[in-house]
C-alpha cells in the first residue's frame, strides 16, 4: 500500500472538514472493497476518513420506515428483525461470513459495483439514500458503473427503506467473485411493482419496466414468463455473456417472487 | 506512525506502525505472530481470518489504526493454556489439514461459526458449515474432513 | 494402540498447524533483511529498449536495482529445462533461452525485467513501478493452435513457427490400419482447460549471503530443496553446491507448482550477494497467477475403432500442448512421457499412436501439476470411451468391461508395462458404492423437480513412483529419480529418520514414521523425520509424480535392513546367540524361544559405547540407502459421479461421487482419502470452475480469485472413497502411490456425468453454468 494518512473524526463536522482538507481523501466505512483496491495499488488515497466513529451505524423502524445506519454491517442487517426479509437475505448472501462481520451498507451503495448486492435493493426497495447534505431517493442516486449521485465531501449517513406489501430477491452468484452474476431485487409497492436488477447491466443497477409492468398487473411467477428480456445493454464476459444473463434475470425474478 | 494499543491473545500490545498497515500485517511482523497468514490480495482466501472484539474478520482487510483498543485473538490465542480448543481437536481428530497454510483461518472461522449457531440455539447442517466456510479457501482437503472436523467440534464446543 | 501400517493414526505435524506454530518460508526473518518486488512486463511480447532505474534509486530506502544485463554479465546461466524430447524426425527440442531477468525481450505478461531491493516490502513495490522501462510492443499469441498457424507471433527465434518439438509414439502405419479395418469409429475433439495451480501458500524466497564464507543460505517454498541446489548450482552458476544450503520449511502446498525454480528465487540469491543484504521475496496471489507455472492446455483430436464385438482394435491421437513462453524445468516430458504412455487405459489396445506437438506462446511457462501429463490421458481416453457407448449403444460399464486389461504383467503399445490391477474389482466396487442399480430411479425423481440428473463413470490408470532412473535416461531425463534416506539410531534408542521426499501437506512426519515404528517395534513418538534441508539430508529427489511412498518410503525400507542387520550382529554378540536366531519386537531384541533380550535402547548404546561389539565393526548405527524403483506403479481404479443440472440456470450440482481405487498397500488410510478428497476437488475444480483465460493480445484475466474460480465447500459434496487393491510387486511394501489419483480419475467422470445429463456431448471443461446452459440451449 502507499502512505497515507488516517483519520477518526468523532463527529460528522470533522469527517467533512478531514475529506475536504486531504489531497485526494476517500471515506473509509468497513474497507472490504477499499482495502483491497489499494492492497494492489489500483486507488492511491492519500487520506482515509474512518466514518466509524461517527455513530452511524443501527437500525430503527419509524412511521413504517426502517433506516439502517451506514456504518451497519451486513451480518447486522441480516440478522436485524427489522428490515424486510427480503433485506435481510439479501445482505446474508453478501460476500462471505467475515466479509458480512465487517462490511457496510453505506460502503456498498458508495461504492456501487455493477455486481454489489446492495444497489438492487436500495433500488428495488425505492429507498432514500440520506447523505450529511440532503436525502436522494434511489431512482435519482445510483449512476453508471462505480458512479453515484454523491458529491465531493459528501457522505451517506443512512439509507431509509419504505415500507412495501411484498418483496424478494435472487441472486445467482459468479463462481469465483461471488459477487452477483445476477441479482434481481422486486418489490410490490403501493405504486406497482419495482424490479432492480444487478450484475447484468453495463451501467450498474437498473430497473427492468417489462418486468414491472408484468408484476404490477399479476404478482406471480407465471407472469414473468411472458417477459421478454433483451440481452441489449447487457454485459459480457467470460462468466456470462448478455444473452446469458438476459436468461437469468428472468429465472432470478420469478424465483424472487416466489419467494416474496 | 501512528500508536495503536490492541489487546491481542489477552496481552496489551502498544506499537508505532504507518497508517497504511494492515492488521494482518501488524500481527505478522509488529507482533512476530506468523499464524496468520496471507494467501491473497482480493479478500477471499480467508487465510488471515482472526476475531475482533468477538466477530471473525479478514485481518488482510482492516487497517491497524482502525483497532486501537480493540481486543483481537489469533490462532496462537486460541488454546492459552496449552490445551487444544475443541476446534483445534476437531481439525486433528478429523484430519482436517494437509498443507496447514489455511488451517488457522480455517479455525477462526470455524470457532465463530459454531459459537454464533449456539448463541442462536441451532445445530449446524452440513450444506450450513459448507456455506459458513465460503470465505476460507483451501486447496489441500477437498473440504471433506473439514467440514467433519466443525461438525465434531460443534457437538463438543 | 496399534500405529503400524493400515493404522488410521492422526497427524504429528498437526500440532504446529492448529496453534499457529508452522514456520513458512515468509515467517522467516533474519538480520539485515531488505526485501525484492520485480517489475514485471505489463505487454505479452515486447522489446525491451532501455531501463530508467534513477527515479526508484532516488527514492530513501532503496538499496539497489538491479536488472537482466547485470544478472547475465556476472555470469548467472539461463533457466533450462531439464528433459530432453527429439522430434520423429531425429531433431533435438528448440529451447529459447530465458534468462531469469528478461534482457532483449520479454515474452508473457509478468516476465521479470528487473528487481528493486529496499528496506520494506511496501517501498520495494513502490519503487518497482518508479522504474520505467521503454518497451516495443510486438504481436503476440496465447493460443497454441494459433502459435502453429502462418504468420503468427515467433515468440523465440530459434523455434520456428513456435513449433518445440514434434514427437510421436506407437505405430502410425498399424494404428492407421487398425482404423480403417474397424467395425466403428468413434471421434472426439477436446480441450483440457489450462489450470492455475494456486496451492494457498504462495512462493517465497530469503536469500543469505555470508561474504566471508563466500556462501549462500535459500530458504524457500520447494517441494525438492536438493533438486534446487542441483540446478541452482550446475546450471544457474549462482553458487558451487557446497556452498549453498537450500532449506524448504513448512511449505503450503505445492501440487507441482514448486518442484520447479523459478526467477525470483534465483535472483533474491544473486541479489544478496549483490547488495550485502538479505533478501527477501513473498509473492501475491496476483504473482502467483502471472509467474507459476500452470497445468494442462491440450488441444487433442481422437479416433478409436472398435470391431463387431466392441473391442478396441486401435486409437489414434494429435494433441497440441502450449508450453507458454519458456521451456519449465519438466514441461517436456508431461505432454509426451507422462502422457502419451498412459492412452492405453486400462484397456487392451494393440494399436496406439499419438502425435504431439509442443509449442510456445507468449503465456505463463506450462509445466507438471497435480497429475501432469495422466489427467489429459485419461479425459481423453474416458471422455471418447464414454462417447463411444453412447454411439455404440452399449452401457458405458459394459463396454469398459469388455475391453479391460485381464492379465498382469501387460506390455502397452506405449511403453508402460503394467506390473498389476484388476480393474473390475475397482468398477465392481465403485458400481455397488454408488447404487448404479437405483440411478435411474433417483433420475426419474429428480426430472420430477425439474432437475437433469446423469451418471458418468471414469475407470482411470495412471503411472506413479517416478521412476526408474536408467529408464527415464534413456528417455531424455537429466538426472536419476531415485530416493535416498537415512536411519539414525540414537545412543538412547530414539530414531531419526532424515529423507529426501518433502512433505507439504501429504503426511510424511506420520506415515513414515509408521512404518519405522511398526519395524522395530517403537512407539511412534520415539520417531522423528527430518526433511528439507540440504545440510541435513545428504540428497534427494523431492516430492512429485506420487513417488514418497513408493520410492520414498522404499528407501526408509532399504536402510531399515541395514539397520536391522547391525543390530541382529550386535545383539547376538552381546547375548551370545547366533544371529539368525534374533527377533526384534515390542521395543526388545530378543534370542528367539529363550528369555535372553537387549532393550532396543541397550543396543543403540552397545553401538555408541562400542564397548562390546563383534569384531571389526564400526561403532554407531545409522544407515543409509539409496532406492532406485524398478518399474513405475500404476494406481488405477473407477470414478462414478453422479450430477444433477439446473437446466435454467446451467448450474451442476455433485449429489453423490464415490471411487474405488487400488493403491496397493496403504499405510495410513485417512492420509490416504486425505488425498483422494484433495485430488477430486481439484479434479472436479478443472471439470466445473477452473481455467485460466488469455484474451487475443495474451493479457491474462483470470489474474485472481475474482476471475479464477477456486472449489469452496459450498461447491463440493463429500466423498464416498473406497479401495480395492492389489499389491504393487516391485517395491518392498507394495505401494503404488495416491496424491494424484483424484485429480487425474475425476474430470472424465464429471464431464460424462454432466453430458449424461442433458443429452449433449458437446461440452468443454470447465462446465460452468455459462456452458452448460449453452449446450443445453444447443441441445434444443
Amino acid at each position: 500500500m502507499y502512505p497515507l494518512k488516517y483519520h477518526k473524526p468523532a463527529a460528522l463536522a470533522d469527517a467533512i472538514a478531514a475529506l475536504g482538507a486531504g489531497e485526494e481523501a476517500k471515506v473509509l466505512a468497513g474497507g472490504q472493497t477499499l482495502l483491497a483496491t489499494m492492497k494492489q495499488h489500483l486507488a492511491a488515497p492519500t487520506d482515509l476518513v474512518d466514518i466509524r466513529g461517527l455513530s452511524l451505524s443501527g437500525i430503527s423502524a419509524a412511521g413504517g420506515d426502517v433506516t439502517v445506519g451506514a456504518t451497519t454491517t451486513h451480518a447486522e442487517v441480516a440478522a436485524s428483525g427489522e428490515v424486510h426479509p427480503a433485506v435481510a437475505v439479501l445482505a446474508a448472501g453478501i460476500g462471505d461470513p467475515l466479509v458480512r462481520n465487517m462490511g457496510t451498507i453505506g460502503g456498498s451503495i458508495a461504492n456501487n459495483d455493477p455486481a454489489a448486492d446492495y444497489p438492487a435493493a436500495v433500488l428495488g426497495m425505492g429507498a432514500t439514500v440520506v447523505t450529511n447534505t440532503r436525502e436522494i431517493a434511489a431512482d435519482d442516486y445510483f449512476g453508471g458503473l462505480f458512479t453515484t449521485a454523491l458529491e465531493e465531501g459528501e457522505i451517506i449517513t443512512a439509507v431509509r427503506f419504505p415500507n412495501v406489501e411484498r418483496a424478494g430477491y435472487a441472486k445467482f452468484k459468479q463462481p469465483a467473485s461471488r459477487f452477483c452474476l445476477v441479482g434481481v431485487f422486486v418489490a410490490k409497492t403501493a405504486d406497482g411493482a419495482r424490479v432492480a436488477v444487478t450484475g447484468a447491466g453495463e451501467d450498474g443497477v437498473f430497473r427492468h419496466e417489462g418486468l414491472e409492468a408484468a408484476l404490477s398487473a399479476n404478482w406471480s411467477p407465471e407472469a414473468v414468463e411472458a417477459v421478454t428480456v433483451s440481452p441489449d445493454g447487457l454485459m459480457s464476459d467470460i462468466h456470462g455473456d448478455a444473452e446469458y444473463r438476459a436468461n437469468l434475470i428472468k429465472v432470478m425474478a420469478r424465483r424472487a417472487v416466489a419467494v416474496s | 506512525m501512528t500508536e495503536v494499543t490492541m489487546t491481542v491473545n489477552g496481552r496489551k500490545v502498544r506499537r508505532d506502525v504507518p497508517d497504511e498497515t494492515l492488521l494482518s500485517e501488524f500481527l505478522r511482523e509488529s507482533l512476530r505472530l506468523t499464524g496468520t497468514h496471507v494467501g491473497c490480495d482480493t479478500t477471499q482466501c480467508g487465510a488471515c481470518v482472526v476475531h475482533v472484539n468477538g466477530a471473525a474478520v479478514k485481518s488482510c482487510s482492516a487497517l491497524a489504526v482502525a483497532l486501537d483498543g480493540a481486543e483481537v485473538t489469533t490462532i496462537e490465542g486460541l488454546a492459552p493454556n496449552g490445551e487444544l480448543h475443541p476446534m483445534q481437536k476437531a481439525f486433528n481428530d478429523n484430519h482436517g489439514l494437509q498443507c496447514g497454510f489455511c488451517t488457522p483461518g480455517m479455525i477462526m472461522t470455524s470457532v465463530d461459526m459454531v459459537e454464533k449457531a449456539k448463541a442462536a440455539g441451532k445445530t449446524l447442517t452440513e450444506a450450513e458449515i459448507r456455506h459458513g466456510l465460503e470465505g476460507n479457501i483451501c486447496r489441500c482437503t477437498g473440504y471433506h474432513n473439514i467440514v467433519k472436523a466443525v461438525a465434531q467440534a460443534a457437538q463438543e464446543m | 494402540m496399534n500405529v503400524g501400517i493400515g493404522a488410521r493414526v492422526k497427524r504429528k505435524e498437526d500440532k504446529r498447524f492448529i496453534t499457529g506454530k508452522g514456520k513458512y518460508t515468509d515467517d522467516v526473518r533474519v538480520e539485515n533483511q531488505a526485501y525484492a518486488a520485480f517489475v514485471r512486463s505489463p505487454h505479452a511480447h515486447a522489446k525491451v529498449k532501455g531501463i530508467d532505474k534513477s527515479a526508484a534509486l532516488a527514492m530513501e530506502g532503496v538499496i539497489d536495482v538491479l536488472d537482466g544485463g547485470q544478472l547475465t554479465g556476472d555470469g548467472i546461466g539461463n533457466i533450462i529445462c531439464g528433459w530432453a524430447v527429439t522430434s520423429k524426425d531425429g531433431s533435438p527440442m528448440n529451447m529459447g533461452p530465458w534468462s531469469a531477468l528478461a534482457t532483449d525481450r520479454v515474452r508473457y505478461v509478468g516476465d521479470a525485467v528487473a528487481v528493486v531491493i529496499a528496506e520494506s516490502q511496501a517501498l520495494a513495490r513502490i519503487a518497482a513501478e518508479a522504474v520505467e522501462v521503454e518497451y516495443e510492443v510486438l504481436p503476440a499469441v496465447a493460443s497454441a493452435a494459433k502459435a502453429l498457424a502462418a504468420g503468427a507471433p515467433q515468440v523465440h527465434d530459434n523455434a520456428p513457427g513456435n513449433l518445440i518439438f514434434d514427437w510421436e509414439i506407437g505405430d502410425a502405419a498399424a494404428t492407421d490400419a487398425a482404423l480403417a479395418g474397424a467395425a466403428h469409429v468413434t471421434e472426439i475433439s477436446l480441450t483440457n482447460n489450462r489450470l492455475s495451480p494456486n496451492p494457498m501458500e504462495p512462493r517465497s524466497a530469503v536469500a543469505i549471503y555470508d561474504a566471508a564464507e563466500e556462501h549462500y543460505t535459500l530458504y524457500t517454498t520447494s517441494q525438492n530443496p536438493h533438486v534446487a541446489r542441483l540446478v541452482l548450482s550446475a546450471f544457474y552458476n549462482v553458487a558451487p553446491e557446497h556452498k549453498l544450503r537450500v532449506i524448504a520449511p513448512d511449505v503450503g502446498g505445492g501440487f507441482g507448482s514448486k518442484i520447479y525454480i523459478y526467477p525470483e528465487e534465483i535472483t533474491c540469491l544473486w541479489a544478496s550477494m549483490k547488495t550485502g543484504h538479505s533478501v527477501k521475496w513473498t509473492g501475491d496471489r496476483a504473482e502467483a497467477f502471472m509467474t507459476d507455472a500452470h497445468g494442462r492446455d491440450h488441444v487433442s483430436t481422437a479416433r478409436i475403432g472398435f470391431d463387431a464385438n466392441n473391442r478396441i482394435t486401435g486409437f489414434k491421437v494429435d494433441t497440441i500442448a502450449n508450453f507458454g513462453a519458456y521451456m519449465s524445468l519438466f514441461s517436456s516430458a508431461v505432454p509426451t512421457y507422462l502422457y502419451a504412455t498412459l492412452l492405453s487405459g486400462q484397456y487392451d489396445i494393440a494399436n496406439i499412436h499419438a502425435n504431439v506437438r509442443a509449442v510456445y506462446t507468449n503465456t505463463v511457462p506450462v509445466d507438471a501439476y497435480r497429475g501432469a501429463g495422466r489427467p489429459e490421458a485419461c479425459y481423453l481416453v474416458e471422455r471418447i470411451m464414454e462417447t463411444a457407448a453412447r454411439e455404440l449403444g452399449v452401457d458405458p460399464a459394459e463396454l469398459r468391461r469388455i475391453n479391460f486389461i485381464r492379465a498382469f504383467p501387460h506390455q502397452t503399445p506405449v511403453i508402460m508395462n503394467y506390473d498389476i490391477g484388476d480393474f473390475e474389482a475397482n468398477l465392481d466396487q465403485a458400481m455397488a458404492a454408488a447404487d448404479v442399480a437405483g440411478f435411474a430411479a433417483r433420475k426419474a425423481e429428480a426430472a420430477g423437480r425439474g432437475k437433469l440428473r446423469g451418471l458418468g463413470y471414469s475407470s482411470y490408470i495412471e503411472a506413479c513412483g517416478i521412476a526408474p532412473s536408467a529408464a527415464v535416461g534413456s528417455l531424455g531425463a537429466g538426472v536419476g529419480l531415485w530416493e535416498s534416506a537415512e536411519v539414525r539410531v540414537n545412543p538412547v534408542g530414539t530414531i531419526e529418520i532424515l529423507t529426501g521426499s518433502h512433505s507439504h501437506g501429504q503426511g510424511h512426519e506420520t506415515t513414515f514414521a509408521q512404518i519405522v515404528a511398526e519395524r522395530f517395534g517403537l512407539p511412534i513418538e520415539n520417531v522423528a523425520i527430518v526433511h528439507g534441508d540440504t545440510d541435513k539430508v545428504q540428497f534427494g529427489m523431492g516430492t512429485y509424480g506420487s513417488r514418497s511412498g513408493a520410492v520414498g518410503m522404499s528407501a526408509i525400507v532399504k536402510a531399515m535392513d541395514k539397520v536391522e542387520a547391525k543390530v541382529k550382529k550386535i545383539a547376538a554378540h552381546v547375548l551370545e546367540a547366533s544371529e539368525d536366531d534374533i527377533v526384534i519386537e515390542g521395543g526388545e531384541v530378543k534370542v528367539a524361544g529363550t528369555d535372553k533380550a537387549m532393550g532396543w535402547h541397550e543396543v543403540g548404546l552397545a553401538a555408541y559405547t562400542a564397548h562390546n561389539l563383534p569384531p571389526e565393526m564400526e561403532p554407531g548405527l545409522k544407515e543409509s540407502a539409496f532406492y532406485d524403483p524398478a518399474n513405475f506403479t500404476f494406481p488405477a481404479g473407477t470414478y462414478i459421479c453422479e450430477v444433477e443440472v439446473d437446466p435454467e440456470t446451467g448450474t451442476v450440482e455433485i449429489v453423490q461421487f464415490t471411487a474405488s481405487d487400488d493403491f496397493g498397500t496403504i499405510i495410513n488410510p485417512m492420509i490416504v482419502e486425505g488425498q483422494v478428497h484433495g485430488g477430486i476437488a481439484q479434479g472436479v475444480g478443472q471439470a466445473l470452475l477452473e481455467q485460466v483465460v488469455y484474451d487475443d493480445d495474451a493479457q491474462l484475466i483470470t489474474g485472481s480469485f475474482m476471475d479464477y474460480a477456486m472449489p469452496r465447500a459450498d461447491d463440493l459434496p463429500s466423498y464416498n472413497v473406497n479401495h480395492a487393491s492389489t499389491i504393487c510387486p516391485n517395491n518392498p511394501l507394495g505401494m503404488k502411490g495416491c496424491g494424484e489419483a483424484g485429480a487425474i480419475g475425476s474430470p472424465p467422470a464429471v464431464i460424462n456425468a454432466i453430458t449424461d445429463a442433458i443429452g449433449n456431448n458437446n461440452l468443454a471443461m470447465p462446465a460452468t453454468p455459462l456452458a452448460v446452459w449453452k449446450a443445453i440451449q444447443a441441445a434444443g
